[in-house]
């Protein structure tokens, strides 16, 4: 870990580990007892609704919260009581969190200003971090001067700047627009494989995560639901709620039979663990679902909304059920609310939950 | 909008005649002798009045003490506040502002009160010295003591207004992640970007001990506002230019205050 060579390559990629993490805020639990371990190199993101204890142990792993119970370890190392600056974290935070007394040059030169390094090395390194984010020649400029999406890249080079053995993004793109957004995205990841970092990043957008996450861990009241790669967390999701949480999924009334499971008038079977049955509810995504004009159809369409490639449409079956399709816009065309259509689903093994009221 | 501008021009009028005719009515009579035409005797004779020099030279001390102490008392803990214990600021609030309420009449009973401790109760003790030692006429440190409580209500107030301005637990934690430790990450990240508030804090504390007379006139020393008023009581021209020039010396001061920090204040808006 020094701080002094002149290329921005870290170090061997670290493993970080959480081990039974639980924490308490008076009668609230953050944390529930969490088990996860990040991989060297990869991109974990860590996705669940607010208070589901995501920051709760991103803020854990930085130094700046501590469990009641659990420990925290990078490399096999205990870290659970090094204190916050001898962590060898580097951290972006969700916005404003640049020194406003400082220019971008300043900023990302503060860790190693802290570390002692001589004044000439420090500025150089600084101007090559601020290079690697793109804004070489912002470097006189003070954080009110730079844009929310130029603010967060200087963060960034600030975060990178002493090598850091783990990356810690906290929710860094949810303060910007759209567009920066998309674009900063695509940059952190890039940086992220280039650099090689263990790096661990805290959204409750399902769309960031998927997209940049080698693994995405979906949390849910302080305990962990599953973490897979993004299509597997997508494509098998492992508990109704990540299936809910993780895409739009629709739930369609069936029952179970002979190993499968009866529904829309099919027989299909079963993917992953049967509930107790026999009446269950299939978990299906929109782009599954089929939905044809049929003029003896008991189920009607509702409403459609236009996606662009895609028109979603909302169709109610004969028992009240709202299931959602995604279809091609070419095959939407005559389907207006109120038309009657038949619904069917792919002969492929569907996903099953216990019937919720 | 003319009319808008006009209305401004009017009021800044009004408020400057209200603060500049009894002003200039000051130094018309303090230059324009009867009988001798305009002369700057009376200026000239301060200096060569006895006690100017020592007399300022004290509240200049005085006000430097009162300024450190109260702010190395209350940056620490105003920070301390936000990130440790935000519940309890009304409580601190409420505290600070109690100067306001006490009348410093009230105030310099209490503290005559404590002082005679001394040498009635403690004479024997090791802390008859120190309650000698805090009433030395060079130095009186306990109007250091009784300034520091009185300035409470401004420093907080100023002080608190700039630490809203700023996230200080974020500060605190971006320069933790960046390797500092505490003291550092305080010294570092979060009181520059106080620099403002700080000023403002100092800047109210100048006023208030260059002006106060209270208890200094009460406990029996004598800094410049005291010295004013001794002198005024047997020449008349020579008091007033006495209060002219210490307006004007509270000013130059606020000035230089203001100047050495203005500066960084502008780097550091935003």
């Amino acid at each position: 870990m020094t701080v002094t060579a002149p290329d921005t390559t870290a170090t061997t990629a670290a493993t970080v580990e959480f081990r039974g993490l639980r924490r308490e805020f008076g009668p609230t639990v953050a944390l529930d007892g969490l088990d996860l371990t990040v991989r060297p190199g990869e991109l974990l993101a860590l996705l669940g609704p607010s208070g589901c204890g995501k920051t709760t142990a991103l803020r854990m792993l930085a130094g700046f919260e501590h469990p009641d119970s659990g420990e925290v370890l990078i490399d096999g190392e205990d870290v659970t009581r090094v204190p916050a600056h001898r962590r060898d974290a580097g951290m972006v935070f969700q916005s404003y969190s640049l020194f406003p007394h400082l220019d971008a040059l300043d900023n990302v030169a503060f860790g190693l200003r802290m570390r002692k390094v001589r004044t000439s090395e420090r500025r150089a390194r600084a101007a090559e971090l601020l290079e690697l984010v793109g804004l070489a020649d912002k470097g006189g400029r003070f954080p009110h001067q730079l844009s929310g999406g130029q603010q967060q890249r200087v963060a960034l080079a600030r975060a990178l700047a002493l090598r850091p053995r783990v990356l810690l993004l906290d929710e860094p793109l949810s303060a910007l627009d759209a567009k920066v957004r998309l674009s900063l995205r695509e940059e952190i990841r890039r940086l992220q494989q280039d650099l090689g970092i263990t790096t661990l990043f805290v959204t409750h957008d399902q769309e960031e995560a998927l997209s940049m996450a080698d693994r995405v861990a979906v949390m849910h009241a302080g305990r962990l639901e599953q973490c897979a790669p993004p299509a597997e967390l997508y494509g098998r999701p492992a508990t109704a709620f990540v299936a809910e949480f993780v895409g739009t999924m629709s739930r369609i009334p069936g029952r179970l039979a002979d190993g499968g499971v009866e529904v829309l008038g099919q027989r299909l079977p079963v993917d992953g663990p049967v509930p107790a049955g026999p009446d269950v509810d299939v978990l299906v995504r929109p782009e599954a679902v089929g939905v044809r004009t049929d003029g003896d159809g008991s189920a009607r369409v509702v409403a459609t909304s236009f996606l662009g490639a895609a028109v979603r449409v909302t169709v109610r079956l004969a028992d009240g059920t709202e299931v959602k399709a995604d279809l091609p816009a070419h095959e939407a065309g005559g389907l207006g609310a109120g038309t009657a259509v038949t619904v069917s689903l792919p002969e492929r093994p569907v996903l099953v939950a216990a019937r919720t009221p | 909008m003319a009319r808008l501008t006009l209305w401004r021009w009017g009021v800044l009028g009004l408020a400057g005649l209200y603060f500049l005719v009894p002003l200039a009515a000051s130094v018309v009579f303090t230059v324009d002798v009867p009988g001798q035409g305009v002369t700057f005797d009376a200026y000239t004779q301060i200096f060569s009045t006895d006690g100017f020099t020592s007399s300022l030279l004290l509240s200049l001390e005085l006000a430097a003490a009162t300024i450190a102490v109260v702010l190395l008392l209350m940056v620490p803990a105003m920070v301390a506040l936000r990130l440790g214990a935000p519940r309890l600021r009304p409580v601190v609030e409420v505290v600070c502002s109690l100067p306001l309420v006490v009348p410093p009449i009230a105030f310099v009973a209490g503290i005559g009160t404590v002082l005679k401790w001394g040498p009635e109760h403690l004479s024997r003790t090791p802390l008859f010295q120190t309650f000698v030692a805090i009433q030395n006429p060079d130095f009186p440190f306990v109007l250091v003591l009784a300034y520091v409580v009185m300035a409470l209500p401004f420093v907080y107030r100023a002080l608190d207004a700039g630490l809203r301005a700023v996230d200080v637990r974020t500060l605190v934690e971006a320069a933790r992640s960046c390797g500092a430790g505490w003291p550092q990450a305080l010294v570092q990240a979060v009181l520059p970007n106080l620099r403002g508030a700080l000023l403002n804090a100092s800047f109210l504390t100048l006023a208030l001990v260059l002006g106060e007379f209270t208890v200094a006139q009460l406990l029996g020393f004598q800094p410049f506002a005291v010295w004013i008023v001794n002198v005024s009581g047997s020449q008349a021209q020579l008091s007033v230019a006495v209060s002219v020039l210490s307006l004007l010396v509270t000013w130059v001061l606020l000035l230089a205050l203001a100047g050495a920090g203005g500066r960084t204040r502008t780097a550091s808006r935003g």
